[in-house]
């Protein structure tokens, strides 16, 4: 095994992923005795609600929104960690839930993911060129030991760590250093495509500045494809070709990156924007923000943005806005849809 | 001394290990005027938390202040007894802590802990000192605050109990709050109304902020002066805006490059090559210049002071002989 470019496919526009109508539930009930005594029903916590996206070969896209948006929910399900309830993910064109045995086995290698904190993902007894490695045992991607060494000394090169760091522990390396050790992990099983759940969310400005270097760098190398998710507007300006916005459990708005920030549609993600800090004091023009996420328990009735919206109407709180195509991107919003709000260089359909 | 609120004059942290001592603080001076804010930006382990707790004298032993002076008003408060020290905090300073959840008492409402720390420091009584909690809740922002005050801190969202902290460091009527990563465990788009509330409490009530953060952001959006730490040391102080606008130490200018931007596309973000030394490898010299881009000769031999430019303050050897 070498890590040699991979090759190009024939058509780099071809979704590599694609996510339809994928719901997940969890139940958050109480014990089954308390509900008899107290007479209650079931409870569900509806986490992800009928999302659909596709990511493109060697493409970023991004997923935003704030804490329980469902951002995290949806990495788990594309890696497999936890099952959906409805909808499917199709991989390559194969559906990934009915793939079994060898199939689903290279469909699995070829999707890998890098987790938000490099502390906890990291084993603190095992040596960084064991972590590194084993991937490379698992799916049988080398086939003598001084391969896999010569494959992690490699992988430690290209993530800019020495090779003799593989005889080291976790704990001697920086936060930075650990994310580097994640991504050299997750390249180690040969993947087209990775899952990025807030890889820099928990390190400092000038280090996350390095780590979001490299992910390009390798993105460029690898031909990789990427599913970033982060809760930081400037962070996925910076990475992404493409960006879904998520609000409790719903896609609300999906679109090209430079289109989403210059003419954003939906009003939450309107309120995104003007959320984020302006740490250039440029004297950008700013709504203040109000009002919080609600709990998905209880989501509100209709579009469940509507409590927090000032375009809200009575349409908006009883019936639940559909999905709608605009020249390059989807949105779901009642008051997008009828034109009562402006939406620069949008023409409604 | 001078109108400064907070006076803080080479102040020096010290751990002693086994046979040596790290020193975690180094000579670090500032002041902080009534009312103003003053951001204490850095990487992790640049120091800036310690200095919120050896003001407040909150050091972990067996960290201790090995010299300098800390002056709250014409009070010299870093060798107050403990009993004294005691009722400085929460009265003249208070602090404000980064995680809601951990620094709010799961098993009292939030009345009964707005109450006590009212009658602590005012002479107030119950029904006079509710009245008071109502009105500091409603202050903040807490809607409903009558209804809401019997409540239990896990009744509240992430926000509504950073509120509440806020509103229970106001209780005392401080002069100087310590906020320490106010706004790092909640969402942007809470974390902008955390700062407009603190901002909003602090210009009424006149009361003086130490913002400790490291988002760029928060202190571009909060602060009226920033102190900017490396390695225990401030590499440069100055107005907020001089330091967004024109970054003049090396450190500064890449940290602010290293932020992606919003309104322009970078291909490629700045990157500081190598990462902030351990406190026991501290370079000889100007602690930076490993990392520097702009080293001069006497970087790694003398370690320079806080140089007066026409801009701030900034300890770079690059700025010597600036007029001031």
């Amino acid at each position: 095994m070498s890590l040699s470019v991979r090759q190009e496919y024939p058509d780099m526009k071809q979704p590599l992923l694609q996510v339809q109508n994928l719901s997940c539930h969890f139940d958050v009930s109480k014990p089954w005795l308390n509900r008899v005594i107290e007479s209650e029903p079931q409870r569900f916590l509806t986490a992800v609600d009928q999302v659909s996206f596709s990511v493109n070969q060697g493409e970023t896209f991004a997923l935003v929104g704030e804490s329980g948006s469902g951002k995290s929910t949806i990495a788990k399900l594309i890696v497999d960690l936890i099952h959906p309830s409805s909808g499917e993910i199709r991989f390559d064109g194969k559906i990934l839930r009915e793939t079994r045995g060898e199939a689903f086995k290279t469909l699995r290698r070829r999707i890998q993911m890098i987790f938000q904190d490099p502390f906890a993902s990291l084993n603190p007894r095992w040596r960084v060129g064991d972590i590194i490695a084993e991937p490379i045992h698992a799916f049988g991607l080398a086939t003598s030991q001084a391969q896999v060494t010569r494959t992690v000394e490699e992988l430690l090169d290209k993530v800019g760590l020495a090779g003799r760091d593989r005889h080291k522990y976790p704990h001697e390396f920086s936060g930075g250093q650990r994310q580097r050790i994640a991504i050299a992990r997750a390249l180690s099983a040969q993947p087209d495509f990775l899952v990025c759940d807030e890889p820099t969310s928990a390190l400092d400005v000038s280090v996350q500045a390095q780590i979001l270097n490299l992910m390009r760098d390798l993105q460029d190398e690898f031909g990789l494809t990427y599913l970033f998710i982060s809760h930081d507007l400037s962070v996925v300006k910076h990475m992404a070709d493409r960006i879904g916005v998520l609000y409790l459990g719903s896609m609300v708005e999906d679109a090209p990156s430079e289109q989403l920030f210059s003419q954003p549609a939906h009003p939450y993600t309107r309120m995104l924007l003007d959320a984020i800090p302006d740490h250039e004091m440029s004297g950008r023009r700013r709504k203040p923000v109000t009002g919080e996420i609600p709990s998905p328990i209880n989501p509100p009735s209709g579009c469940t943005f509507h409590p927090r919206c000032e375009y809200a109407d009575t349409l908006c709180k009883e019936q639940r806005p559909a999905v709608v195509t605009h020249n390059d991107s989807q949105v779901a919003c009642w008051a997008v849809e009828q034109a009562r709000i402006p939406v620069k260089g949008l023409q409604s359909v | 001394m001078t109108d400064a609120l907070l006076s803080v004059r080479d102040l020096v942290v010290e751990f002693p290990k086994r046979k040596t001592r790290l020193t975690a603080l180094d000579q670090v001076s500032f002041d902080i005027r009534p009312g103003e804010i003053l951001g204490m930006v850095g990487e992790s382990g640049a120091g800036k938390s310690l200095t919120g707790a050896a003001i407040i004298g909150l050091l972990e032993p067996p960290g201790h202040i090995a010299s300098g002076e800390i002056w709250l008003g014409d009070q010299r408060i870093d060798q107050l007894p403990y009993e004294q020290l005691r009722r400085l905090r929460g009265k003249r300073i208070a602090m404000i802590f980064q995680d809601p959840l951990t620094s709010l008492n799961p098993i009292l409402t939030i009345a009964d802990q707005l109450v006590e720390t009212i009658q602590t420091h005012l002479p107030l009584n119950d029904k006079a000192a509710r009245a008071r909690a109502i009105q500091l809740l409603d202050e903040v922002g807490i809607p409903a605050a009558e209804k809401r005050i019997d409540d239990y801190p896990h009744q509240f969202s992430g926000g509504m109990r950073q509120r509440v902290v806020i509103a229970l460091a106001l209780a005392g009527e401080p002069e100087l709050i310590i906020a320490d990563e106010p706004t790092t465990a909640l969402d942007v788009s809470v974390q902008a109304q955390i700062i407009d509330v603190l901002k909003r409490m602090c210009h009424e009530h006149g009361t003086a902020v130490m913002l400790v953060t490291h988002d760029m952001g928060v202190i571009a959006e909060a602060c009226d002066r920033v102190a900017v730490m490396y390695a225990g040391r401030i590499a440069e102080i100055g107005d907020v805006r001089q330091i967004v606008k024109h970054p003049q130490h090396p450190y500064t200018q890449g940290l602010m490059g290293s932020i992606p931007s919003i309104t322009q596309q970078v291909d490629r973000l700045v990157q500081i090559p190598g990462s902030m030394p351990r406190l026991d490898a501290i370079p000889s010299g100007c602690a930076f210049n490993p990392r520097c881009n702009q080293r001069l000769p006497r970087c790694t031999q003398d370690r320079p002071d806080l140089i007066t430019t026409d801009q701030g303050h900034v300890a770079c050897w690059l700025y010597e002989g600036a007029t001031p």
